[in-house]
């Protein structure tokens, strides 16, 4: 970059009518392109900051220990100024509950295929697997949803489940935590699993004692993200949990989750202002998550 | 058998499973939209009638087609300038920048951001801002949704084109620079063509992604059953439409729903394969 401003320097000596319209276009592009970018940083702050002034005061310890109240109930406590009494503590469990089974389906099933397809990088099958797992990516999670009601819904359960609502989502996870598996396994340096072939290891002792540890913080990264994606994924729950207004552990019975139970609210003008509480900590929470995802990545680049 | 092979053996029977479920999800969803195409015949893509009502039911797919193209399209051409300035600003003007790893932080937390939680926004803020400017007298409508899933699909189409851009290489740019080029002349005559196909690709990723948002859509489209009339009037996405039908549908209509999946699925996976081929051709050059 130093010769850029030696050369503007010379042309300062030789301005030109020609050259001062190519100097003003060039300053104009970056002043759009300042301009633009800041555009797109502000919608984060603006939602983040309207959660923030709309949703702390609902946050209480009900919040977090209560079930949500009856319409009734919202609607008296909203004509009278106070506010709503009762909790999203069915969704919170029902969150834990399918994100839970979700992750304890899709993390080793994830990491098996990823540590495959670093095995096989060629192989015109694990080309075809790798190929059907970008298209498994984008499906929108809709049709997830659609899928896992015909599966599970009418099939299995008889019902909508907390069952059908992790498989979904353990489906919208599954892409993410193989790729993520995959390209942090292509960058462990390949002699040292040579080291352990070379000593006789029997390979899946060089899966657990090398690839794995080796990876780990990739590992995380994408297990975090991923479970981050799908905390907030309200669609493909609507077609397969429905929602429950109790907490259920059980994964035979329909159950309620935090963007549920938002959507519910939003349905309901006398739970506005449960809203903007359970979207604030669902928010807050996929947030950190993913900015702790972040620094694990980072510190992981420095090494 | 030896451990050996027991292993290799447990990976591979793995990879099936992704081969299962995609196979599966095709057959599925074929099947669920046999009656309704079957009833319909091509009728079923073509048709502009959608009607639920009991004994005279019509249903044709082309309005949530025409919703689902409109809005994203529309959300793609506001993303555009905006996703090509953050990544020059990121991979060019500020490159490597205390406040470029600001700026990509951002565009990164927005892309965490709930589905949901953009429809709330856009309900309660965005939604009023434009009844008070007299765009529209409810606020509802593919303008809308079309803003929310631009800034929805911001972070994906920033974050592909960024990574390109940085891949330019820097003889080429000092070589322009060289012969006295400005900045913005290397910009557009170096590094754009350069990464063309990328940045390409990185968009197509993005529309593929706004075509099957589901509940911000919903919640700012209007809800109606026709082809939308014009950049403000209301209609309804194939996503949207399923999510806000599928409650009460049954038969006839259900198949219907699961036939516009299956069409949602093809556009998707088509586009998909499409922005990822020319990646894939990226990659090995």
């Amino acid at each position: 970059m130093k010769n850029t401003d030696l050369i503007e320097n010379e042309r300062n000596v030789f301005v030109n009518d020609h050259q001062k319209v190519r100097n003003f276009k060039n300053k104009l592009l970056l002043v759009v392109v300042v301009l633009f970018s800041a555009l797109t940083a502000f919608p984060i702050i603006l939602i983040v900051g309207n959660l923030l002034v709309k949703g702390y005061h609902q946050i209480n310890l009900a919040f977090f220990t209560q079930v949500p109240p009856d319409t009734f109930t919202a609607m008296m406590a909203k004509s009278s100024g106070q506010i709503i009494p009762g909790g999203i503590v069915n969704g919170i469990t029902g969150t834990i509950l399918m994100v839970g089974f979700a992750s304890l389906i899709a993390i080793p099933f994830g990491i098996m295929i990823g540590i495959y397809l670093y095995e096989k990088k060629d192989a015109r099958y694990a080309n075809f697997v790798r190929n059907i797992t970008d298209v498994l990516q984008g499906v929108p999670s809709i049709v997830i949803g659609l899928i896992t009601y015909l599966w599970v819904v009418i099939s299995i359960t008889k019902g909508y489940s907390a069952l059908a609502g992790s498989i979904s989502l353990s489906i919208m996870m599954l892409p993410l935590i193989i790729r993520s598996t995959e390209e942090t396994m292509k960058m462990i340096p390949p002699t040292l699993k040579e080291a352990a072939v070379a000593l006789g290891t029997p390979y899946h002792k060089v899966i657990f004692k090398v690839l794995i540890p080796s990876s780990l913080g990739g590992l995380m990264t994408g297990i975090l993200i991923s479970i981050s994606r799908i905390l907030g994924e309200t669609a493909p729950l609507l077609l397969t949990a429905l929602g429950n207004p109790a907490v259920n552990w059980k994964l035979s019975q329909p159950t309620s989750s935090v963007p549920l139970l938002i959507w519910q609210f939003y349905n309901d003008p006398n739970m506005v202002s449960l809203i903007f509480s359970s979207s604030l900590f669902l928010m807050g929470f996929v947030l950190t998550l993913n900015l702790i995802s972040k620094r694990i990545a980072a510190k992981r680049s420095i090494q | 058998m030896n451990s050996e092979k027991i292993t290799k053996y447990i990976l591979f029977s793995a990879s099936l499973l992704i081969l299962i479920i995609a196979g599966g999800m095709v057959y599925s969803l074929i099947r669920g939209a046999m009656p309704a195409f079957d009833f319909f015949g091509w009728k079923f893509i073509f048709s502009t009638h959608w009607d639920p009502t009991q004994g005279h039911e019509q249903y044709g797919a082309l309005p949530f087609i025409a919703g689902t193209l409109f809005t994203s399209f529309l959300a793609l051409l506001i993303a555009l300038p905006m996703a090509f300035s953050t990544s020059l600003f990121v991979a060019e003007y500020f490159r490597k920048k205390r406040i470029a790893v600001v700026l990509s932080t951002f565009v990164d937390l927005l892309a965490g951001v709930p589905s949901i939680v953009y429809g709330l926004w856009g309900f309660y803020t965005l939604r009023p801002f434009i009844v008070e400017l007299g765009l529209s007298p409810q606020g509802f409508g593919i303008f809308t949704s079309g803003l929310i899933l631009a800034i929805m699909i911001i972070p994906y189409a920033t974050s592909l084109s960024t990574e390109i851009i940085t891949m330019v290489p820097n003889e080429l740019k000092e070589a322009a620079y060289s012969l006295g080029a400005t900045r913005m002349e290397v910009i557009f005559n170096v590094i754009v063509p350069n990464a063309r196909s990328g940045i390409i690709a990185s968009y197509i990723l993005a529309f593929g992604r706004a075509l099957g948002e589901t509940m911000a859509v919903t919640m700012l489209i209007g809800n109606s059953n026709n082809i939308p009339n014009g950049l403000f009037g209301t209609g309804n996405t194939m996503a949207s439409v399923i999510a806000n039908q599928f409650a009460e549908a049954s038969g006839l209509q259900l198949s219907s729903l699961i036939a516009i999946g299956l069409l949602l699925f093809a556009i998707t996976a088509l586009i998909n394969a499409f922005g990822k081929y020319i990646i894939k051709k990226l990659a090995a050059r």
